[in-house]
């Protein structure tokens, strides 16, 4: 079961850790905030990881400095 | 397709309204007595979580915007419940809160036919056997409710919420947090609210209208519901449309015509450049041809979103009325997620740039490559909402967004000297 990377915006204030861990997955943008390089299906808030970034995804959620990551084998794909 | 019908137990002996005159059958202001008299009573004890096979049959969709099909909103809300303690019952939230500066329907519907949609809350109460119920609307939308609630004695379980008059305090999320802690603002949510919304309950919020179509479906089945409409756009809906004549709230078929409807609304279509359809989340499309539907082809149907219609006449330049309505949505982000904080602004100033005198052919890549980089990107879709009036600006103002980096405006009124 692959995971998924969820960025929550509200926390997030662009510190860019995520992005130098997980420089495959994540760029930054104008403001420095995480850029998904992949969506799926539109969506750049849950971002697939692969087993290979397992690891550095979850020291990621555990080193954001503003706790805004979390990982999950599912994603909300509600329409609310 | 023939549609499925499952019905619940018939417990009124009548026929539901003919025609696409539904929502408002029981006229302007109609009270309890007038209310009943049109519809006949609820037969509220014979609902229970069978109306979900009914409301699936009648294929009612929300009428807030996101068009998700009713049914599966409720089935998740059940899904959520089952196995829960008692304390967990799910809430129910009637979402009257249009921040839709162009959109009336909602507050027009509280006010004329309040009791249809507390009908329609009592009755998807039932369907999930909910806890507390919350009627959520701004004030213009209030007083009406209000003295609705007083005429009944089967609905002291509602209250009543005030929602702020702001463009995204009738999200989901935002209408949850606002009734829980206060401030109206999306919230990040990882879990579907019908699994955890409202202090941590399964949360059930469905648009008023949804609601007051509701209580017709379980009044008179679901193949009455799909006797106006379309099989992939069943049923009626309110439209409030805008434009040079003046505001007309209208109720029609689904799958309807735009022409139709602007012909409906009295606007001569002849005078119009443009219409913009589903608000200021919506899309501008030119208005012969196309079809109000939340399913089919984008080169045919035009999703209607919460149902606003707005036509734009002739002598308006398009371009700088859709830049106001982008600094407008800038203006009314909730300023809790980046992309969206700096995006939106980001967008708004190369859109007046184009709009007003900017001739850098590069302004339009630049709107491209921002509108890209905000979607998908927050708590909420208000950045998805705003990248798509955007990039549908830019391609039914094609031809203005050359004449403007050419340095002239094909519009009169166009500000361009």
């Amino acid at each position: 079961m692959s995971e998924t990377l969820h960025i929550d915006w509200t926390r997030c204030d662009g510190r860019g850790l995520c992005t130098e861990l997980l420089p495959t997955l994540l760029d930054r943008d104008d403001w420095g905030y995480p850029l998904a390089k992949r969506a799926t299906n539109g969506d750049r808030s849950n971002v697939a990881v692969r087993p290979a970034h397992s690891e550095a995804a979850r020291e990621a959620v555990y080193l954001c400095p503003k706790m805004a990551l979390s990982l999950a084998n599912q994603v909300a794909g509600f329409g609310q | 397709m023939t549609p499925v019908t499952a019905e619940m137990p018939k417990v009124v002996d009548r026929q539901g309204p003919s025609g696409t005159h539904r929502l408002f059958a029981a006229g302007n202001d109609a009270g309890l007595a007038e209310h009943v008299q049109t519809f006949g009573a609820l037969p509220l004890h014979g609902v229970d979580a069978r109306l979900i096979d009914v409301v699936e049959a009648s294929g009612l969709t929300g009428r807030g915007g996101a068009a998700f099909a009713s049914w599966r909103k409720i089935a998740a809300t059940v899904d959520a419940r089952s196995g829960a303690p008692l304390e967990r019952k799910p809430v129910v939230i009637a979402n009257g809160a249009e921040g839709e500066p162009l959109s009336f329907k909602d507050k027009a519907l509280l006010a004329h036919a309040p009791h249809l949609v507390i009908d329609g809350l009592l009755t998807a109460a039932r369907a999930v056997s909910g806890g507390q119920l919350f009627i959520y609307a701004t004030d213009a939308g209030l007083p009406a409710v209000e003295r609705a609630l007083a005429q009944r004695h089967d609905s002291r379980s509602i209250r009543l919420v005030a929602a702020p008059e702001t463009f995204i305090s009738g999200e989901a999320s935002a209408v949850v947090n606002g009734i829980a802690n206060g401030p109206a603002l999306p919230t990040d949510h990882r879990r579907r609210l019908s699994e955890s919304g409202f202090k941590g309950r399964p949360t059930l919020v469905l648009n008023v209208e949804t609601l007051a179509h509701m209580a017709l479906i379980a009044r008179y089945g679901s193949a009455w519901f799909r006797t106006e409409g379309s099989d992939r756009d069943p049923g009626t809906r309110l439209v409030s449309v805008s434009g040079p004549a003046g505001d007309r709230l209208l109720e029609v078929a689904g799958d309807a015509g735009l022409g139709d409807v602007l012909s409906s609304a009295d606007i001569d279509t002849s005078s119009i450049q443009a219409v913009l359809v589903g608000g200021y989340h919506g899309r501008w499309v030119r208005p012969m041809g196309y079809r109000l539907s939340p399913t089919g082809p984008a080169s045919h149907t035009v999703r209607p979103g919460a149902g606003v219609v707005h036509a734009l006449p002739d002598s308006v330049c398009g371009l700088e009325t859709t830049a106001q309505i982008v600094g407008y949505l800038a203006n009314e982000s909730a300023k809790q997620c980046g992309p969206c904080m700096y995006g939106l602004p980001a967008m708004a100033r190369v859109l007046n740039s184009l709009a007003y005198g900017g001739r850098d052919p590069q302004l339009v890549r630049e709107l491209g490559r921002l509108s890209r980089m905000v979607t998908g990107r927050g708590a909420c879709h208000h950045p998805d909402g705003a990248a798509q009036l955007v990039g549908s600006a830019l391609e039914a103002f094609s031809a203005e967004v050359a004449a403007h980096l050419a340095g002239t405006c094909t519009k009169r009124m166009g500000r361009r000297s």
